[in-house]
C-alpha cells in the first residue's frame, strides 16, 4: 500500500490560496507569523470574525479570510499557516511562501511574539528577503511588560527598515496604529527600506554572479537576490511552485543553469557541501536575529517565572498524570452535576409547549397524522435534542475553552507524547485527539499539523475513539440513569468515575489501534518531533464564555436540531406504517436484533446508531422514540422516567455499559466520514476509518457482553 | 571536565549546555536549525515529562519539548 500524495490526501491542501469574495480595489494583505504569537487574535480583531484561537501551536490549519475597512478603504486580509521558517519545510511553510511569493500581496504583516521576539525575527528576516512591503506587528505586548521585556520598537524599525508596531491584540491596543501603518505601506507613503542580511563571501559572491541572469529572466516579479540564493541552497520547491505561477522552468534556461554548476562546483571546493552550506545560510539568519535581538530587548534574564513553577507541578512524575486525570474528572462532574437541573427545566418547558401545540392542532383540527408527524415526531425529538445536549454542552465547551486558553493542552501532548512515541505515531497526535473532545470532523481537519502523512492518517482514522460533544450526551445520560442510580449518595462520583473510565479506554483504545496500524497497513517510524510548550496566558472568561457559547455551543446544537428534526419525522413514520401488523420500526429492529443481542445492545440501539449516522446527537432521542412508539407513551420530563422507559425495554446494567462502548467505538458521523474523505481525497481511508472503529466496537462489545453472561453477573 | 561533549538528552536537568554539532541530517536538522539550534547557542534543560521523554528545553526565550531521537543528535558543552 503505497503511501503516495494521490492515497494520502496531502497533495490536496490547497497549493494556492484563493482569495474570496473580494474587489479589485480591495488591498490584499498576508497575514504571516510564527505559530503561537496571537496571530489568529490579532486577524479576529481586525476582521471581527470568530476564528477559534486557543493557546497551542498550530491552530490555524485551514486558511481564513476576512475584510475589514479603514479609513474608506477596503482590506481583505489572509491568515497564512503559522510556521518557524518559509524556507519550505512542510506544507504549510510552502503554502506561506508562496501566497507571500505569488499572491501579490500589498503588504504582508509579521505578527510576532513580544516576550519570544529573537526567534521570531528568523521569520520576519526570511521574508523581508523575499518582499519589502512589510509591517511588523509586535504583539503580546502586555504579557512582555508582565514579564518584565521591553523592547525599543523605534530601534527595531530603524535596524530593519520597515514599520513596527506594538500591539495587544486581545485588549485591542495599537490595533489602530497598525491599520495605520498598513495603509501608509499599502498606498507607497512609506517605503520600506529593509536591510539585507550577510552572508558569506563565498555565498554573497554566488548571489552577486547569478542575480542578473535571473533579472533577464523573471524580471521584478521576485526579489532576485533572494531568489539566485534559493537556487544556490538547492531550493527545489521554489523552482517547482515558480513553475506553477509563473509557468516558467529556470532550470531549462542553460546559462541560469551553468552558472549555478559553476557556483556549487567553487563553493564545494571551497569545503561546502549541501549540508554545510544551508547551515551557513540558515545560522547567518539566527545570528542576526540574535544580534538585533541583543540590541532592542531589555530584561530578557529572569525567565524562570511563575510558568516554570506551574510546568514543575502539571508536568512533574509524581503529578503530572493524577492533576490530568482529575482535571478532566472535575470538568464532567461539574457538567453531569451542573446540567442535571437546567436538563429538566427544559424538558418540562418543552412538554408545557407539547401539551399547547396539540390543543392548537386540534383547534385547527387538522388530520390527526400531520400533528402527530409534526409534534410527536419532529418536535418531540426536537425538544429532547435540545434538553438533553444544551446544559452539559453550555458547561462543558466553556470549561474546555478555558483550558485550551490557558496554554495546558500542550501540557496534555507533553506529558502523553511518551505514549504516542510508544505508538509509532506523532507526539500531535495528542493534540489532534484532544480536538476530538469537540468535534471529531475538527480533529481531523487539525490533523494537518502533522506533516507526515502515513502519522497523519493514523491521526485521522482514530481521531474517533475519543467521545465528541455529541457523544458525552449518550454517556452522560447513561452514567447518570445507570450507574448513579445503583451508587446512592455517591452517584454523580460514580457517574463521574464511569465517563473518565470510557474517556480513558478511549485514549488506550487510540494508542493500540495507532500502535496496531503502524505496524501493519501503515508501516513505519515515528518522524521528527518538536513541541512548543507556550508560556500560559491569563484568559479571558468574559469572551471565553461568548465565544464557546456562540461558535461552539450553538454550532453543534443548530447541526444536531437541523438533523433531528426530519430524523424525528422519520422515525415517526416508520413507527407507525405497519406491515403485516407490524411497524416498519418493529421490523427493522427486529432483523438487528440477533446480532445486536450478541454484543449486549437491542435491536432497538443498534438502529439507532444506524439512524443517527448524521449526527451521534440523535441516538438517545430516535430510541426514545422507537420505544415509545411501540406503544407505551410515556410523559419523558426526567431522566428517572427515561430509565424506566429503558428498563422496560429489557435494559440492565449490562446494556449501558455495551452502549457506552459502542458510543466510544463505532462509525464516525457523516459529517467526519465527508471532512476524512475531503482530508484524504480517497474514498478507500474513508472507508478504512469507517470500519477500523466499527469492528473495534462490536468487538469489544462482544467480549463484554458475553464475559458478563458466562458469569452469570447480569 | 567541563571540555566534555554530551549528547543533550543527557544533559542533567537544570544544567546548561553550549551546541558544539548537530549530527542530524536532512529534515530533522533543518527543523532543529529552525527553531534556533544553531553552533554556540545556549540550552538549557528544563525539565522531564512524566515518563522521562521528551524533555523540555529552553531554547532562546522560548520552551520546546524535544524526543530523545531529536535531542539526542544534538551535541552540547556542558557549561554550568
Amino acid at each position: 500500500m503505497g503511501l503516495t500524495n494521490q492515497s494520502t490526501g496531502i497533495g490536496i491542501i490547497d497549493r494556492m490560496i484563493e482569495i474570496k469574495s473580494t474587489s479589485p480595489e480591495d488591498f490584499i494583505i498576508a497575514l504571516a507569523g510564527n505559530p503561537n504569537t496571537g496571530k489568529s487574535t490579532v486577524f479576529n480583531s481586525l476582521t471581527g470574525l470568530k476564528q477559534h484561537t486557543g493557546n497551542w501551536p498550530g491552530k490555524t490549519v485551514t486558511n481564513a479570510q476576512g475584510r475589514y475597512s479603514y479609513r474608506e478603504r477596503n482590506y481583505t486580509l489572509v491568515d497564512l499557516p503559522g510556521t518557524y521558517s518559509i524556507l519550505a519545510n512542510s506544507v504549510e511553510e510552502q503554502i506561506a511562501r508562496d501566497f507571500i511569493c505569488f499572491g501579490n500581496p500589498q503588504v504582508t504583516i509579521v505578527v510576532m511574539d513580544a516576550t519570544c521576539l529573537e526567534r521570531n525575527l528568523n521569520l520576519a528576516l526570511q521574508i523581508l528577503e523575499i518582499t519589502d512591503r512589510v509591517v511588523l506587528c509586535v504583539n503580546l505586548m502586555d504579557e512582555a511588560r508582565r514579564k518584565n521585556i521591553s523592547i525599543n520598537l523605534n530601534k527595531l524599525s530603524e535596524i530593519l527598515g520597515v514599520p513596527v508596531v506594538g500591539t495587544s491584540a486581545r485588549n485591542g491596543e495599537g490595533l489602530d496604529n497598525l491599520k495605520n501603518a498598513v495603509e501608509k505601506v499599502a498606498l507607497g507613503k512609506i517605503k520600506p527600506n529593509p536591510n539585507s542580511i550577510a552572508y558569506n563571501d563565498k555565498v554573497q559572491g554566488g548571489i552577486e554572479e547569478l542575480t542578473p541572469y535571473i533579472n533577464s529572466k523573471i524580471g521584478d516579479r521576485i526579489d532576485n537576490s533572494w531568489l539566485a540564493l534559493r537556487l544556490i541552497d538547492r531550493d527545489n520547491s521554489l523552482l517547482e511552485s515558480i513553475s506553477n505561477f509563473l509557468k516558467l522552468d529556470l532550470m531549462q534556461n542553460r546559462v541560469i543553469s551553468e552558472k549555478l554548476l559553476d557556483i556549487w562546483e567553487r563553493l564545494s571546493r571551497d569545503g561546502y557541501t549541501e549540508e554545510t552550506l544551508r547551515d551557513n545560510i540558515v545560522t547567518s539568519l539566527i545570528k542576526e536575529s540574535e544580534i538585533i535581538s541583543k540590541s532592542v530587548v531589555t530584561n530578557i534574564k529572569n525567565q524562570k517565572n511563575l510558568d516554570y513553577k506551574i510546568d514543575n507541578i502539571l508536568t512533574s512524575k509524581t503529578f503530572g498524570f493524577p492533576i490530568m486525570i482529575a482535571l478532566l474528572g472535575i470538568i464532567f462532574w461539574i457538567t453531569i452535576v451542573g446540567a442535571n437541573y437546567p436538563s429538566e427545566m427544559l424538558a418540562k418547558g418543552f412538554f408545557w409547549i407539547e401539551e399547547q401545540l396539540l390543543v392548537l392542532f386540534s383547534y385547527l383540527k387538522t388530520p390527526p397524522w400531520i400533528h402527530e408527524i409534526l409534534v410527536l415526531g419532529m418536535y418531540r425529538t426536537l425538544a429532547w435534542v435540545v434538553s438533553v445536549m444544551l446544559p452539559p454542552m453550555a458547561i462543558f465547551f466553556p470549561i474546555f475553552t478555558l483550558l485550551e486558553d490557558l496554554g495546558y493542552l500542550p501540557r496534555i501532548a507533553f506529558n502523553l507524547d511518551y505514549y504516542f512515541k510508544k505508538a509509532c505515531t506523532h507526539g500531535k497526535q495528542a493534540l489532534t485527539m484532544c480536538m476530538g473532545f469537540g468535534c471529531n470532523a475538527a480533529g481531523v481537519i487539525a490533523c494537518r499539523i502533522i506533516d507526515s502523512p502515513r502519522e497523519r492518517l493514523i491521526g485521522i482514522i482514530t481521531n474517533n475513539f475519543v467521545p465528541c460533544n455529541g457523544r458525552f450526551p449518550i454517556l452522560i445520560a447513561m452514567a447518570g440513569m445507570f450507574i448513579a442510580g445503583f451508587a446512592g449518595i455517591f452517584g454523580a462520583f460514580a457517574a463521574t468515575l464511569s465517563i473518565l473510565v470510557a474517556i480513558v479506554l478511549g485514549i488506550f483504545i487510540t494508542l493500540i489501534i495507532s500502535r496496531i496500524l503502524s505496524k501493519t497497513i501503515l508501516k513505519g517510524l515515528p518522524s521528527t518531533f518538536t513541541l512548543e510548550l507556550p508560556p500560559y496566558r491569563k484568559p479571558q472568561i468574559g469572551r471565553i464564555i461568548i465565544r464557546s457559547i456562540f461558535d461552539r455551543t450553538l454550532f453543534v446544537l443548530g447541526r444536531a436540531v437541523v438533523v433531528a428534526a426530519p430524523a424525528g419525522a422519520v422515525i415517526w413514520i416508520m413507527g407507525n406504517i405497519n406491515l403485516g401488523g407490524i411497524s416498519l420500526l418493529v421490523h427493522c429492529a427486529r432483523f438487528f436484533d440477533p446480532f445486536a443481542r450478541l454484543i449486549g445492545l437491542d435491536g432497538y440501539i443498534f438502529m439507532a446508531f444506524i439512524l443517527g449516522l448524521p449526527a451521534n446527537e440523535i441516538v438517545i432521542p430516535i430510541l426514545i422514540m422507537s420505544y415509545m412508539s411501540k406503544g407505551s407513551m410515556l410523559e419523558l420530563s426526567s431522566l428517572n422516567e427515561m430509565k424506566e422507559l429503558f428498563i422496560n425495554n429489557g435494559w440492565t446494567w449490562m446494556t449501558a455499559v455495551c452502549t457506552m462502548i459502542f458510543t466510544l467505538n463505532h462509525w464516525p458521523c457523516a459529517t467526519t466520514l465527508l471532512t476524512i474523505r475531503k482530508e484524504t481525497q480517497s474514498w478507500k481511508w474513508t472507508w478504512i476509518s469507517f470500519i477500523v472503529p466499527t469492528i473495534t466496537g462490536i468487538i469489544i462489545c462482544f467480549i463484554v457482553a458475553q464475559t458478563a453472561r458466562i458469569l452469570g453477573i447480569v | 571536565m567541563k571540555e566534555k561533549i554530551i549528547s543533550l538528552n543527557k544533559l542533567a536537568i537544570g544544567s546548561s549546555g553550549l551546541v558544539k554539532q548537530l549530527t542530524a541530517q536532512g529534515n530533522i536538522r533543518r527543523r532543529l536549525l529552525d527553531l534556533g539550534i544553531t553552533k554556540d547557542t545556549i540550552i538549557e534543560s528544563l525539565r522531564k515529562s512524566p515518563k522521562g521523554d521528551p524533555i523540555a528545553f529552553q531554547i532562546r526565550s522560548a520552551v520546546i519539548a524535544l524526543r530523545s531521537e531529536e535531542s539526542s543528535k544534538i551535541l552540547v558543552q556542558w557549561i554550568e
